[in-house]
């Protein structure tokens, strides 16, 4: 029996089985990597551990012991840690009282602030992890407070942390520290469940993985040894998808987008940029980089500054998200949930938002045409949903990717599709269709511009690729020039050039 | 059976069916409750809260707030009498009420909007502004109506059913399908529900939301203008504390205070249930001071309920 024992877990919610049967164990001092597409169960599975859920049937044991919570904390207080994607700490509070919160030392209610600090810094410090304890977490970028969560984790000396997509939001570099850490906390031997949809760091970290499809056990790899990538992107999407980018040449005609000089209070230097019908033109950079930046300055998401957009040689005069769908440029943005979907309503209706005025009369809706948009783009886009009816905040990433797609696609008449992080947070399987659906519309004269900070993913879709770095595009490469080491050497900052993003 | 039960009582319709329940409850139980006199006083007892829910109900979906609806409904009320008065026209003075409301209104849509002040503040400060409008204009005294015209406003009956009755019902189904079947309801609904993605799908949000308050002012006025004919004089204290009871039926009726949720059904059922509770209370003789209990602890429960049904319906 190893350590953390999973045995016959089965989870059923109403109208879908979660989990079923899904048994593993996972050894002390090892890093095991859980991975599988969105809705294979994986955070369901996260949930039970953490005593957020419960199992229908079947049992985690820790050393032996059946484990049984009764909320989070209980797990907690067992030296359970799961990491979340979205992070728990009061941003308003020093790294230290984070650290201390629920624990307080403390004389007679009154904080003992130089004992905590004391306690607090021996941990930080045995941990190897370097941050001022002093600071409010509001200050702290989002990999710093990465560090701080795990640092909790640490201090409360947990037998067993789960990380569910650590990486999700971090830059290369604030990977690099994590993955030290990890190995550290390995080395203590403590276990560490690590979900992510990133092959490269599964295979660079864990030493054993629980591939999960459907809410059963796909594949359970004792070790990575002799283990291919493109067996368990198979084990995944249950078939073989030998080049999930299936690139398509196109012709490219005139010039659609042309941006001149384009600045505002995010992006001070001006930026310029063209983007041909049927090209798909990517956007490669690190995170700050101004990539987003400047694609919401394209589509008037933010105010801008100076420059100008000319759509098909006509100058757009719209400053504004409305006057650009009228212009035909529309924005698929990178933070779907922030950005894109509208909470608690439906399929539908998020489909509809922006293209039903062109259905309604004197503001009465047409509810026969916007029933059959509806349905025409849920078939089209192939969007995985009960029904039109369904409140979006249930659909997974990939079918939340493609409402939003589908919203825009409605809009009859756009001339330039911006896609922001295409495919952040969303499976293998969801992700060709995204791609296929990308050289679809380029093929019908779109212009198509890819923001990503996924390499593999800009060489293996786009036409031409623009670098940016420090807010300016620092290179631009036709498909022959590609090759990943220029592209990077161009998107890393030189000392030299000053950090014309503003903070 | 009692998964049958829990099904019904948590699913979409599950106030609908406590209504059901309650009335034909009350009806059984509380003596002279089911008489067609009591009927239509129940009705137009509920005529001021349920006019001003329909757009209060627009606000709460857009994620707004108004706390300044009963200083309106009092201002409003003063401006008809007043202007009547002073003019010698009813129709001028009604026109003079609803101007004034939608006024107040626009401009806390434009301060909340364009300025992008706090609703809750904004309203507040206008509530007290127009409170102190009312009662400035008349030195604080209530001003009787001196054409006896403006009474049958209140007391002229269609159909053996007392106008303002009607008028009720008829601004239940205007704005029924104001939200449910035109753009600027949908919108409201979208605003609500995620402010920043609305902008971004291209739905204009500055504007949305100044109407939304503009229409409340009107909605206001015309409810000002029916509780000063039905108490015969305009009164500067008239509708203090309007706001919370709004409020109160339109969160009775599922209408969700972080946006993006309402239906025009429950709000009319959350209406209902607050006007049938005080009815209840006041045939079977429960003095004053008890009915706030009452309606403090049905709200509650009612807000649990919703709670336990969005949990049932896996909003995660």
């Amino acid at each position: 029996m190893s350590f953390l024992d999973f045995s016959h877990i089965t989870k059923t919610y109403p109208g879908v089985k979660a989990l079923s049967d899904v048994s593993f164990g996972v050894d002390k001092g090892a890093v095991h990597g859980l991975m599988g597409e969105n809705g294979a169960g994986k955070s369901t599975l996260i949930k039970i551990l953490s005593g957020d859920q419960h199992a229908d049937e079947g049992e985690i044991s820790i050393d032996g012991k059946v484990q049984a919570y009764a909320s989070t904390r209980d797990a907690f207080d067992n030296g359970v840690i799961v990491i979340h994607q979205e992070l728990q700490l009061v941003p308003e509070l020093t790294v230290a009282e984070n650290l201390s919160l629920g624990r307080f030392p403390a004389n007679a209610g009154i904080i003992a602030g130089r004992r905590m600090l004391g306690d607090v810094g021996a941990k930080l410090k045995s941990a190897g992890i370097d941050i001022d304890m002093r600071r409010k977490v509001k200050t702290l970028s989002i990999g710093e407070r990465q560090m701080v969560e795990i640092a909790k984790a640490v201090m409360l000396d947990a037998r067993v942390i789960a990380l569910d997509e650590p990486t999700s939001s971090l830059s290369s570099r604030e990977s690099e520290i994590l993955f030290a850490l990890i190995d550290r906390l390995r080395g203590e031997g403590k276990v560490i469940i690590y979900v992510s949809h990133r092959l490269d760091e599964v295979f660079r970290l864990c030493d054993s993985l629980t591939v999960l499809r459907d809410g059963k056990l796909a594949a359970h790899h004792a070790s990575l040894k002799g283990v291919t990538r493109d067996q368990v992107v198979a084990e995944m999407v249950g078939r073989e998808i030998s080049d999930i980018w299936g690139f398509r040449e196109r012709k490219t005609g005139d010039v659609r987008l042309k941006v001149d000089a384009l600045s505002g209070p995010k992006l001070k230097t001006p930026a310029s940029f063209e983007a041909r019908a049927g090209e798909i033109v990517g956007f490669f950079g690190l995170i700050g980089a101004g990539r987003s930046e400047l694609m919401r300055l394209v589509y008037g998401a933010d105010p801008r500054t100076g420059g100008t957009i000319t759509v098909d040689g006509k100058l757009v005069r719209a400053t504004d998200p409305r006057g650009m769908i009228r212009a035909g440029i529309v924005l698929c943005s990178e933070d779907r949930k922030h950005d894109g979907i509208i909470q608690g309503r439906s399929v539908e209706e998020n489909i509809n938002i922006s293209s039903r005025r062109h259905h309604a009369r004197f503001g009465v809706l047409n509810r026969a045409s916007e029933i059959a948009t509806a349905e025409t783009f849920i078939k089209k886009l192939k969007v995985r949903t009960p029904s039109r009816k369904q409140d979006i905040i249930n659909l997974s990433g990939g079918n939340q990717q493609k409402v939003i797609l589908g919203r825009w696609l409605s809009e009859q008449g756009v001339r330039v599709l911006i896609v922001d992080e295409p495919t952040r947070g969303i499976d293998v399987g969801a992700k060709s269709e995204i791609y296929e659906l990308l050289y679809q519309l380029a093929q019908d004269g779109m212009a198509i511009v890819v923001v990503s900070s996924e390499l593999p993913e800009v060489m293996g879709i786009c036409d031409r690729i623009l670098v940016m770095c420090g807010g300016r595009v620092s290179a631009e490469l036709t498909r022959d020039q590609f090759a990943e080491r220029a592209i990077l050497a161009a998107a890393l900052p030189d000392q030299k050039t000053p950090d014309a993003i503003a903070s | 059976m009692t998964d049958q039960l829990k099904k019904i009582l948590l699913g979409e319709q599950g106030l609908v069916v406590i209504f059901v329940v309650a009335f034909a409850l009350v009806s059984l139980l509380v003596p002279n409750f089911l008489t067609d006199r009591n009927m239509l006083g129940l009705l137009q007892s509920v005529v001021t809260v349920g006019i001003v829910a329909c757009t209060m109900m627009f606000c709460l979906a857009a994620r707004d707030f108004d706390l300044s609806v009963g200083s309106i409904v009092a201002f409003a009320g003063m401006v008809a009498v007043m202007a009547s008065n002073y003019t010698g026209s009813i129709l001028l003075g009604l026109l003079a009420a609803i101007a004034c409301g939608a006024f107040v209104g626009f401009i806390n849509g434009v301060v909340i909007a364009k300025f992008r002040i706090n609703a809750l503040i904004t309203t507040l400060a206008t509530m007290q502004i127009v409170r102190g409008f009312a009662l400035i204009a008349s030195d604080g005294r209530a001003v009787g109506i001196n054409s006896p015209d403006f009474y049958q406003l209140a007391l002229s009956k269609l159909l053996g059913i007392p106008t303002p009755v009607w008028v009720l019902a008829i601004l239940f189904c205007i704005f029924g399908f104001v939200l449910n079947r035109t753009v600027f309801g949908k919108n409201t609904l979208a605003i609500g529900g995620n402010p920043e993605a609305s902008r971004l799908a291209g739905v204009n949000v500055d504007r949305t939301r100044i109407w939304i308050f503009a229409l409340q002012g009107v909605v206001c006025g015309i409810a000002g203008i029916l509780l000063a004919s039905r108490i015969t004089s305009g009164q500067p204290n008239a509708a203090v504390g309007l706001e919370l009871s709004v409020i109160s039926a339109c969160v009775l009726g599922g209408v969700s205070l972080a946006g993006g949720r309402a239906t025009m059904s429950g709000v009319i059922v959350g209406v209902l249930i607050m006007g049938i509770a005080e009815n209840a209370m006041n045939l079977l003789n429960i003095p004053a001071f008890y009915q706030y209990i009452v309606r403090g602890v049905i709200l509650l429960l009612a807000v649990l309920l919703d709670n336990l049904r969005s949990s049932a319906l896996g909003r995660r």
